[in-house]
């Protein structure tokens, strides 16, 4: 994957960018999204941002919302989410992810919504993956996360957890029974 | 002769599988002059080797060829081609395993007589019992190191264990301690203390934990005894025109069929191969399978009742500091059927990282009620609980013809329903397990559903009557004399403790027996 920094993206929405405004009402859900240009999707803030291979931004954005409600970690950014995702952004997977997504903005548009990114409250975006949940395509996406967000070792520290210890020596001598408040 | 060994070689006791079972019996046949073949279907890794990372130890340990569920267990519909957790490699299951080491009870060697009829179960007293079992169990001890035995001092508690405790005796719970376990307290047998490193189960990068791969493996290697071959897939068992077994075949490590000549061999795969290679094994004077004339091949598979209970608090607990299963409550394990089931259970510490609780903790589950919990991992305790499971003759090993192998072989189906017995325990364990936390200052408890299988015992099950068991009291099958089932296959019946030092102390027994049948040319 390929992670330009990017000094600031412009938020002015073209006036020829239909699907960019669509997308960009969803960023506003989204709070943080931005597509920039053609197959380049960023962070509002510059966190990240990510080069696209096959999918369609607005296909991105919305696989990384939906990612991030089904495991929200309201303390763990974006950017986690946009690694665990990044695999389906191939050749291999596109045309699958495309469908998908698709079938999930239909979903979206039968709870009244304007698409997936176009529901506000996570809560509302819930009830459009409650609808989605026994699809293989909302089944694969989930059990891609279970490794794809939890085994990534960056994530680990923001759940306290430390990993290994035995090039520390164990915590035989850094705190194995530490705990205070018993 | 003195190892290697020539494939024509048939005075060599060809032994399958150098985990807790094989690996032992291995050693114990060479300490006694025994020349030995030990066949092994994985590599060799030390603990230089192990990996302290969940899925990549995972990767280079578990037996990931495929198998096979079907049943109405959970593990069937969350973890459909991993029934079980099993190590593939030098050492088997005993590089994963946790070194829990309890004794059975003296009425689990009887539980036909002791509980009487319990409708749907194929309880079976034990040919063996308590008494004889004994001085077995102290050698095994012995032989692991087992804390708070022999002399050996207790393990010190982690944090995880600290929090178990304080529920514990705040529930009124009197048996309570941080377990036998064969892990070193104090330096003992040429191996360290432990370092309170976590990743037990990934295998002990100190060599603190007691494993067949790098103890009675390199052991029974250097008597010039035993040669182990390991990426040796055995594949079949042959016998001769008399019905006695003469020598196995096997794909070694490039894939080729290898023949090697057997004066006696010894199934020691877990219970999910060993049952398999023996179906794999029919031939025209065993139809239905080597051994298997009782129809008993592959029948009463028990896993245990299990399940676990996390619990969140409103302060750090860091439960993956330490080790990872040092901890338990017996106060559960009796026999006493006013609980509404027959037999027991213990609540054992467990503690996971996040890659495995992301897994395991409530698998397929997902939205904030599952988040949030992973959110408040610093500040989770955890328990297994492990009891007693009712052996049930539907439940068990088949071959599945339609799925293959990479070697063309049909795999196992491991086919699990859960007997009422197991579900009111379960139940009952779940409730236990939350009120100890909850007595600790618990802010919120889960009871979390098994995982894949780690005991899996009872499909070549023990009995003194050929007609309903595949092996005597000896481990020794009844149609096929010089074949013996060396691992947690033999069990007859499950009993509620892990299962370990007892596979460990029938395969020092059995050891013994053929040795000194082997003296005498009864073999
Ligand atoms: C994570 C984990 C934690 C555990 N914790 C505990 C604990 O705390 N206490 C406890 O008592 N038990 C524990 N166990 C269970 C324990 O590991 C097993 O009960 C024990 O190792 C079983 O011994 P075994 O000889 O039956 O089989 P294994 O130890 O599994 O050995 C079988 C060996 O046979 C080999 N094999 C299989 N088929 C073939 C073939 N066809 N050809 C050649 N080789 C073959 C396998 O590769 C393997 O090496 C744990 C298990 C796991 C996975
Ligand atoms: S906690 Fe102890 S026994 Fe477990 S892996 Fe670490 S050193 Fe070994």
């Amino acid at each position: 994957m390929t992670v330009k920094t990017i000094t600031r993206v412009d938020r002015q929405v073209p006036k020829s960018g239909m699907t960019r405004r669509e997308l960009l009402k969803g960023a506003t859900a989204l709070g943080t999204t931005f597509v920039t240009g053609t197959g380049f999707l960023a962070a509002s803030d510059a966190a990240w941002a990510t080069e696209l291979n096959a999918l369609k931004p607005e296909t991105f954005a919305t696989l990384v919302q939906m990612a991030r409600d089904i495991y929200p970690h309201d303390h763990i950014a974006d950017e986690y989410y946009v690694i665990a995702v990044k695999g389906y952004d191939s050749e291999q997977h596109a045309k699958a992810t495309e469908a998908g997504i698709a079938t999930l903005n239909a979903a979206a548009r039968i709870k009244g919504h304007t698409s997936y990114l176009g529901a506000g409250w996570e809560a509302e975006r819930v009830e459009v993956l409650e609808i989605m949940q026994n699809l293989p395509f909302f089944q694969q996406v989930r059990g891609g996360l279970v490794t794809g967000l939890y085994n990534q070792k960056a994530v680990w520290p923001l759940f306290g957890y430390e990993g290994e210890s035995f090039t520390q020596g164990g915590y035989l001598d850094r705190g194995f029974n530490d705990i205070n408040w018993l | 002769m003195a190892a290697p060994f020539d494939l024509t070689d048939n005075d060599v006791v060809v032994i399958i599988g150098t985990g807790a079972g094989g690996g032992v019996l291995a050693n114990e046949l060479a300490q006694k002059g025994v020349s030995v073949v030990a066949l092994e279907a994985g590599g060799r890794y030390l603990p230089q080797d192990y990996v302290n990372d969940e899925w990549e130890s995972f990767g280079q340990l578990a037996w990931t060829d495929p198998r096979t569920t079907s049943g109405d267990w959970r593990v069937a519909k969350d973890f459909s081609g991993l029934p079980a957790w099993i190590v593939k490699a030098i050492g088997g299951s005993t590089t994963h395993w946790a070194g829990a080491s309890l004794r059975f009870q003296e009425h689990e060697w009887k539980t036909a007589s002791v509980y009487g009829d319990v409708e749907g179960a194929s309880l079976l007293d034990w040919p063996i019992d308590a008494a004889e079992m004994a001085p077995w169990y102290d050698k095994a001890e012995e032989k692991l190191g087992v804390t708070n035995t022999g002399g050996r001092e207790p393990l010190p508690g982690n944090n995880n264990y600290l929090v178990f405790e304080k529920g514990a005796k705040a529930l009124g719970y009197t048996q309570v301690h941080t377990g036998n376990m064969a892990i070193n307290s104090a330096t003992n047998d040429e191996r360290a203390a432990c370092r309170q490193t976590g990743f037990c189960f990934q295998g002990c990068k100190w060599g603190a934990k007691w494993s067949s791969a790098y103890t009675d493996v390199p052991r029974g290697e250097a008597t010039g005894n035993l040669e182990v071959r390991e990426n040796a897939h055995v594949a079949r068992i042959l016998h001769d025109d008399q019905g006695k077994a003469n020598g196995v075949e096997y794909f070694d490590k490039d894939g080729n069929l290898q023949l090697q000549k057997a004066r006696v061999v010894c199934v020691a795969g877990n219970s999910i191969e060993s049952p398999r290679l023996l179906l794999n094994s029919a031939s025209t004077l065993f139809p239905d399978g080597l051994a298997n004339s009782s129809g008993q091949v592959g029948r009463n598979y028990m896993r245990h009742m299990t399940g676990s209970v996390y619990a969140l608090f409103d302060k750090p607990v860091k439960m993956w500091r330490g080790t990872t299963m040092a901890g338990i409550i017996q106060d559960e394990s009796i026999h006493d059927p006013s609980r509404g089931f027959v037999g027991g259970y213990e609540m054992e510490t467990l503690a996971l990282g996040i890659p495995f609780m992301a897994a395991f903790l409530n698998p397929g589950a997902w939205g904030r009620e599952f988040t949030t919990a992973l959110d408040g991992y610093e500040n989770m305790a955890g328990m297994w609980l492990v009891g007693e499971d009712m052996p049930q003759e539907s439940n068990g090993i088949t071959l599945n013809t339609d799925v293959t192998d990479q070697y063309g072989l049909p795999v196992a189906n491991v086919h699990f329903d859960d007997h009422p017995n197991d579900v009111a325990m379960r139940n009952h364990a779940y409730k236990q397990g939350m009120a100890v936390y909850e007595a600790a200052g618990a802010t919120r408890t889960m009871p979390t559903p098994p995982y894949p299988s780690t005991h899996n015992l009872g499909t070549n099950r023990m009995s003194d009557k050929p007609a309903d068991g595949v092996v005597n009291r000896w481990g020794q099958a009844h149609d096929v004399s010089n074949l013996f089932v060396s691992d947690g296959s033999q069990f007859t019946t499950g009993a509620a403790e892990n299962p370990t030092l007892t596979i460990v102390a029938l395969a020092m027994r059995q050891a013994e027996h053929i040795a000194s049948e082997m003296n005498q040319k009864n073999l």
